[in-house]
């Protein structure tokens, strides 16, 4: 489940060999995870698959079914961050591997299937769109759909020259397309003091809010996030984007608050389990704290998915179970297809629970302290709760969803390749 | 290094090896004898030797390392693995001047009676070939006065090199170090035959039954030698660390043993049994269909995976990283499989991985904490456990207390079975 595509190869087996560009050796010797490398090859493979198909001449194949899906575009300055930040939050590259990117060249689109189907826009950094007619980018294909552009600004290096960019960037969208809303991703805070980051923040918005009311634009919808690939931040960031372009927000909050209050839940989150993003949470205060530790299980599971959950299991094995002394198919003997968990700390007895809700999503919450034994009354509620959150993403999936190929698992086995969401 | 009882400095006696290294026990004194392990780390100043010291024994995050000063001297730390098991941690600092120090004056000292010597590359070192004659000099003395030692070789920093030529770049270096180790075996080799009078230093305990004097190698002395690629970044660490301790684990025959057949009693797939402070597996099992699983790497995988989970849950907590973090976990994917993360003994977790389906799960926790006792003395501090002279009998019978006749079935409900209340 852990996969943002079907190929991203196999395990250690030799069958998968062929994947690689390298050529098979005698004896090969594994000392990084096979599934991370893997990961990066296939990903460079498609990236360089992805650069070639996007020449100039070539039409992009992703255009006929681009209309109406939500686009992030990430923009900024050369060497930013923003071909880091795709890779890390869509493709699971892990972020110390980002210092082996190289420059990006050309657009990088990226589709994404998950609970809603979104686009991703890596710009290149060294092309600026409004002051480039050698290029005359054609805006309303960039800033057509609804969506968000995302500014990347490296706040370890000067910003000045990003930030001046930026203005001019916002004034043409500003105009021409306002419902584009304006994120402001100030990136690579890691090791920067917090009063430091604060600074930065405070510099960089009266900066552009400045230069906006000198223009006639007042109260701007360009909204500020603190990120960095090496923390949760920059999930948490994706988050707070992403949210404002899902429809009906307002209901799937009012479902994850009732749901906190009938299981005395201290906090409920939705997550997008492949990007780790949460799509919406119950109406306590934010807390970074309870988010990475929601966040880190869901990463837990999705290993767990993948190393034990992720290959065929024999006949003999699945005859042997099915036979004396249970004498009933093994679909039978679970309490539950779906996939759920649960973890208790061993700090006062803290537990929180996991559930799959579909493909794509999941529910994580922490409980009360000391709540593990009322899992069963729990767990019938939370029933109830994913019930309607199903319902709710019915509705709001666009019909005949491009994903339809891959809904055939029967009660959670899974064909190989196609690793499942949960 | 909050985990370690340090004692700083080179002072101190050498450690002392009890017995051969390896080998299954027999006799229940065996079982309750504490064994020591001396182990050298050694390698170049910032190859990473206190980093992954840190990273395995004191649950130091990786990017704590980055504070971490040069070492001075020899910081010599005794790590208590399992209860039974003590490892003389010897971490040599790097810096040329103490390098001297160990291969002249203080030769005897650091060599003798070496269990297991690390020796440390740091792959963006650009002086390759000094690294090399150091390396060479280092063996040299350690075949000198500990030829049994096994040796365990770390191509480190590997995450430094882009992703698609490690394998290479660890390929070419494994063959330029197994080159330059067998220099080293011959240059004393030649030293020993023409002046068999200089090593009068050896203890008589390097002197077992059966093996031959220091002072005329044999000609066809091999190293026991392993070779890894490791990164403080990833589960290599792990995997490295892992095999480094395997071979140390005291009674791991009988654990192993009681291991596979709590796994057929409880019907699993596989079984992981870790340490509780490094999250090192010191003991699997699988079952034939547990076996098929192609993923090669878990076992450092799920080191990897699990322990940052302590550290999120430390995080989250605010408790000190090495308080006991979680109780339990356990995962239900539908139909296809379920698993669980238990604490086991004092000195252990256990990781259950097994078919799907709710009576066989609530049967195998309550087997679970029925067998702990089981492995208990097997891990346990040596005095006390067995309660004084009379277990004789329960050590030595490896029958199944949980044999399948007295599987308990809970019922089949949905929920959670705690097998403590
Ligand atoms: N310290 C730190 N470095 C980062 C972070 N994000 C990215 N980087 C580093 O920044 C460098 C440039 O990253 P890229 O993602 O290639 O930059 P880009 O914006 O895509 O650059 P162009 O494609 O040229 O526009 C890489 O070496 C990354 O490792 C971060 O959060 N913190
Ligand atoms: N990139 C990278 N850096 C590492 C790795 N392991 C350790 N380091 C860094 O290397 C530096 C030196 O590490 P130490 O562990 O202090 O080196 P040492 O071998 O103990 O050095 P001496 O005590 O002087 O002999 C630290 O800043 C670590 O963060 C690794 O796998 N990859
Ligand atoms: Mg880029
Ligand atoms: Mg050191």
């Amino acid at each position: 489940m852990s996969s943002s595509g079907g190929d991203r190869g196999g395990p250690s087996g030799d069958g998968h060999e062929e994947l690689h560009a390298q050529p098979l050796r005698p004896l090969p010797v594994r000392f990084i995870s096979p599934a991370a490398l893997n990961l990066s090859r296939v990903y460079e493979q498609n990236r360089q698959r992805i650069q070639k198909k996007d020449g100039p001449k070539v039409p992009d194949p992703t255009t006929p079914q681009t209309k109406g899906k939500p686009r992030l575009l990430l923009m900024g300055q050369r060497r930013s961050g923003k071909s880091s930040i795709s890779s890390v939050v869509f493709h699971k590259l892990p972020a110390s591997e980002t210092l082996f990117l190289e420059s990006t060249a050309r657009i990088q689109k990226d589709s994404l299937n998950s609970f809603m189907e979104f686009q991703v826009w890596d710009f290149p950094g060294q092309i600026d769109i409004f002051e480039n007619p050698a290029y005359s980018f054609d805006m309303d294909a960039i800033f057509g759909e609804i969506g968000a552009l995302i500014w990347v600004i490296d706040a370890q290096d000067d910003y000045l020259e990003a930030v001046a960019r930026l203005n001019v960037t916002i004034l043409h969208v500003q105009r021409s397309y306002p419902h584009i809303n304006i994120e402001v991703f100030i990136h690579k805070v890691d090791g920067l003091s917090d009063d430091y980051k604060l600074d930065i923040q405070r510099d960089v918005t009266i900066r552009i809010q400045d230069e906006l009311s000198d223009q006639g634009i007042e109260n701007a919808p360009v909204n500020f996030h603190l990120t960095s690939i090496y923390n949760h931040s920059i999930f948490e960031a994706f988050s707070k984007v992403i949210q404002k372009l899902i429809p009906r927000l307002g209901q799937l909050e009012a479902m994850l608050t009732n749901l906190c209050r009938t299981c005395r839940f201290e906090k409920a989150y939705l997550f997008d389990v492949n990007t780790k993003i949460y799509i919406a949470t119950d109406s306590t205060p934010e807390d970074m704290a309870s988010y990475e530790i929601c966040s880190d299980y869901v990463d837990v599971i999705i290993d767990f998915t993948e190393v034990y959950g992720s290959w065929p299991r024999s006949q003999e094995w699945k005859a042997r179970l099915e036979g004396e002394p249970w004498a009933q198919p093994l679909g039978e003997q679970v309490g539950c297809e779906w996939a759920e968990s649960g973890v208790v700390l061993a700090d006062a007895q803290r537990p929180i629970m996991l559930r799959e809700v579909d493909k794509f999503l999941a529910l994580v919450a922490i409980m009360k302290e000391g709540s593990y034994e009322k899992m069963p009354q729990i767990n019938m509620n939370v029933d109830v709760v994913v019930k309607g959150l199903i319902e709710f993403f019915e509705i709001t999936k666009p019909r005949g969803g491009g994903i339809a190929g891959q809904g055939g698992q029967d009660g959670g086995v899974v064909s190989p390749g196609v690793p499942p969401a949960l | 290094m909050s985990d370690l009882e340090t004692t700083s400095g080179s002072g101190g006696p050498a450690g002392v090896t009890d017995g051969p290294i390896g080998g299954a026990p027999t006799t229940q004194t065996q079982l309750k004898k504490v064994k020591k392990q001396k182990v050298l780390l050694m390698g170049k100043s910032g190859s990473g030797k206190s980093s992954m010291r840190s990273i395995i024994f004191s649950n130091y995050l990786a990017r704590d390392t980055r504070r971490l000063g040069a070492t001075i001297d020899i910081d010599l730390s005794h790590v208590k693995f399992l209860g039974n098991l003590t490892l003389n941690l010897w971490d040599c600092g790097g810096q040329e001047a103490f390098m001297e120090n160990y291969l002249s004056q203080q030769r005897a000292h650091v060599f003798s009676n070496v269990g297991v010597l690390i020796y440390v590359f740091d792959i963006e070192s650009r002086d390759v070939e000094r690294d090399l004659a150091t390396y060479v000099n280092i063996i040299s003395a350690l075949v000198q006065y500990s030829r049994d030692a096994q040796v365990f070789v770390l191509i480190h920093k590997m995450d430094l090199i882009p992703p698609q030529m490690r394998e290479d770049v660890f390929v070419q270096r494994v063959a330029l170090v197994r080159k330059k180790t067998a220099e080293a075996v011959a240059i004393v080799r030649k030293a020993s035959l023409s002046q068999p009078q200089q090593q009068t230093s050896l203890s008589p305990q390097q002197q077992q039954p059966g093996s031959t004097s220091p002072t005329t190698l044999p000609s066809d002395l091999e190293i026991d030698m392993q070779l890894f690629a490791t990164s403080i970044w990833d589960q290599s660490l792990y995997k490295a660390w892992a095999s480094i301790i395997h071979d140390l684990v005291p009674n791991l025959a009988v654990i192993e043993t009681q291991l596979a057949s709590l796994g057929v009693a409880i019907d699993a797939d596989e079984i992981l049994l870790f340490e509780r402070t490094s999250f090192l597996v010191v003991s699997k099992w699988a079952s034939r269909e547990g076996e098929t699983n192609p993923w090669g790497d878990r076992f450092e995988r799920m080191s990897n995976i699990l322990k940052s989970w302590k550290h999120t849950c430390s995080k989250f907590t605010g408790t000190p990283r090495n308080a006991e973090q979680f109780c339990e976990f356990q995962y239900k994917m539908g139909s296809t499989f379920a698993m669980f993360v238990t604490k086991f003994t004092t000195n252990t977790y256990i990781l259950v991985c097994m078919p799907p389906g709710e009576a066989r799960f609530n049967s195998a926790k309550l087997n679970v904490a029925a067998a702990r006792p089981w492995f208990k003395y097997l891990d346990g501090p040596p005095a006390g456990v067995l309660g004084g002279g009379g277990g004789g009998g329960s050590v030595a019978s490896v029958q199944n207390p949980y044999a399948v006749g007295s599987l308990v079935f809970s019922g089949g409900e949905r929920g959670v079975g705690n097998p403590d209340s």
